[in-house]
């Protein structure tokens, strides 16, 4: 009888004293949950893009919580819906989102410039990107292998003749593509902005030239037409003050080689 | 002191429980996609063979040897292993919550990790003492660790080659842990060389 009663009550004890251990242990180092926190949670796309500022749905839904004066339309995936659900479940002031998008500022299609060498490596813009600055004769062009198209959640960019190309329709402007382009050549503006400087070269204009018939050549014709004092040539390339623009076009009329675009 | 290097050196080079006894396989190829996920499932892992191996010794020692129940210390050891792991969890939910969740369910299998288990019951079959008990659990953590971060290391650069597409994903993988496991051999015999 004793071979059963001793190794029952030996495990019996060994289980009680694994219990109490845990259940003061979750006591002591219990995680407040938030039933409000839950809630802007499930209102939150939960796409963790970052594009609010803050690492996460997660940690901007506590940080919501934490600060009163945080803005509620922070979100650009959710849009206005997720903005209003968010300011009823905290009872604050509404305000609509401004719609937000992306746009590959680079016009160099097979067309108007072409590679250096041929390339066939990894076939990712990272990877191109690595050796000798990537395949194309332009330095600051889009490599078109579609890093940007992979990471993008919404299927809104497409590569068209070497180029990625964003589809205002379907972009939700959370920027995942700004950070995932080695180059650097993907920008965010408001919607409503509709003139883009669609060139990044840097280089003098002969330079330029050379590499992409539709590269800004920094010839400051845009500059002089502007009346709003809007577009500077900086760093041999124009540059939009999106304060001031006022989206009339007239530097895009002007520019000679067609790298300001009105969309 | 000689025979406690010994022993830690041959936990951690010689006799690796992930390259040499194949112990842990689960969490060694789950885990080490990335380095900082690796790293924080090392630390877990560790500290629970280093509590666990603590804890068994006594209850081996002085509950089960004297009531003759050898039989059911896998029972009993899995029971404290299975403690650790949650209050580790609970720990790390608390302090670290992005660990947390990069873990996911890695965590919880580390009560099913065969090598926390193995080292308390290797303790028990050599016969160690509770020092050399510590020290084993110890080196057999270092070894696991040094193993998952080598391979984070070799399966971070693999993911940029350009590998066939037969071979992509786990194929590699394995292959590549067959050929750090292989490399894991040269070590044999070494430590004895050494401190012997």
């Amino acid at each position: 009888m004793n071979q059963i009663i001793i190794p029952v009550l030996i495990f019996a004890g060994l289980g009680i004293f694994a219990g109490l251990l845990l259940s003061i242990f979750s006591k002591v180092f219990a995680v407040e949950t938030n039933e409000k926190v839950e809630q802007i949670k499930e209102a939150l796309p939960g796409l963790n893009c970052g594009a609010c500022g803050f690492s996460g749905c997660e940690d901007y839904a506590n940080k919501l919580f934490e600060d009163n004066d945080l803005k509620t339309n922070l979100c650009l995936p959710g849009g206005g819906e997720a903005a209003h659900k968010i300011s009823n479940i905290l009872g604050k002031g509404f305000e609509a989102v401004e719609p937000i998008v992306a746009d590959v500022l680079c016009q160099g299609s097979n067309e108007y410039t072409s590679d250096i060498f041929e390339y066939s490596g990894i076939h990712t813009c990272s990877a191109c990107n690595l050796y000798y600055q990537g395949k194309g004769k332009c330095n600051y062009g889009c490599i078109g292998f579609g890093d940007c198209v992979n990471v993008c959640q919404y299927g809104a960019i497409s590569i068209v003749d070497g180029v990625a190309k964003v589809n205002h329709e379907l972009c939700t402007g959370c920027g995942m593509c700004k950070d995932a382009c080695p180059k650097g050549i993907i920008g965010t503006h408001k919607k409503s902005q509709r003139v883009v400087v669609k060139c990044f070269n840097c280089d003098l204009g002969k330079y330029t030239r050379t590499a992409c018939k539709l590269g800004c050549i920094g010839c400051k014709k845009c500059e002089k037409i502007c009346q709003f004092d809007a577009i500077r040539v900086q760093n041999n390339k124009a540059v939009i003050d999106y304060e001031k623009c006022t989206n009339c076009g007239a530097c895009s009329a002007a520019c000679p080689v067609k790298c300001i675009v009105r969309q | 002191m000689k025979e406690m290097l010994v022993i830690l050196f041959s936990a951690i080079l010689v006799d690796n429980f992930v390259l040499s006894k194949f112990m842990g396989i689960c969490p060694f190829l789950g885990v080490s996609k990335k380095m900082d996920s690796a790293i924080g499932m090392s630390g877990a892992v560790i500290f629970v063979m280093l509590m666990a191996s603590a804890m068994t010794y006594p209850i081996y020692r002085y509950l089960l040897l004297p009531n003759h129940l050898e039989y059911l210390n896998t029972m009993a050891f899995i029971l404290v292993i299975a403690l650790f792991v949650q209050l580790v969890e609970i720990i790390l939910k608390k302090y670290v919550k992005s660990l947390y969740q990069a873990l996911g369910v890695y965590l919880p299998l580390i009560t099913t990790n065969c090598a926390v288990l193995g080292v308390t019951l290797l303790n028990i079959e050599s016969e160690y003492t509770f020092l050399e008990s510590i020290v084993n659990a110890l080196g057999a953590g270092l070894g696991f660790t040094l193993a998952l971060i080598l391979f984070a290391g070799v399966r971070e650069r693999v993911d940029a080659a350009d590998i066939p597409k037969t071979f992509k994903g786990v194929p590699s993988t394995l292959i590549a842990a067959s050929i750090v496991s292989i490399v894991f051999m040269g070590f044999g015999g070494m430590v004895e060389g050494i401190f012997g």
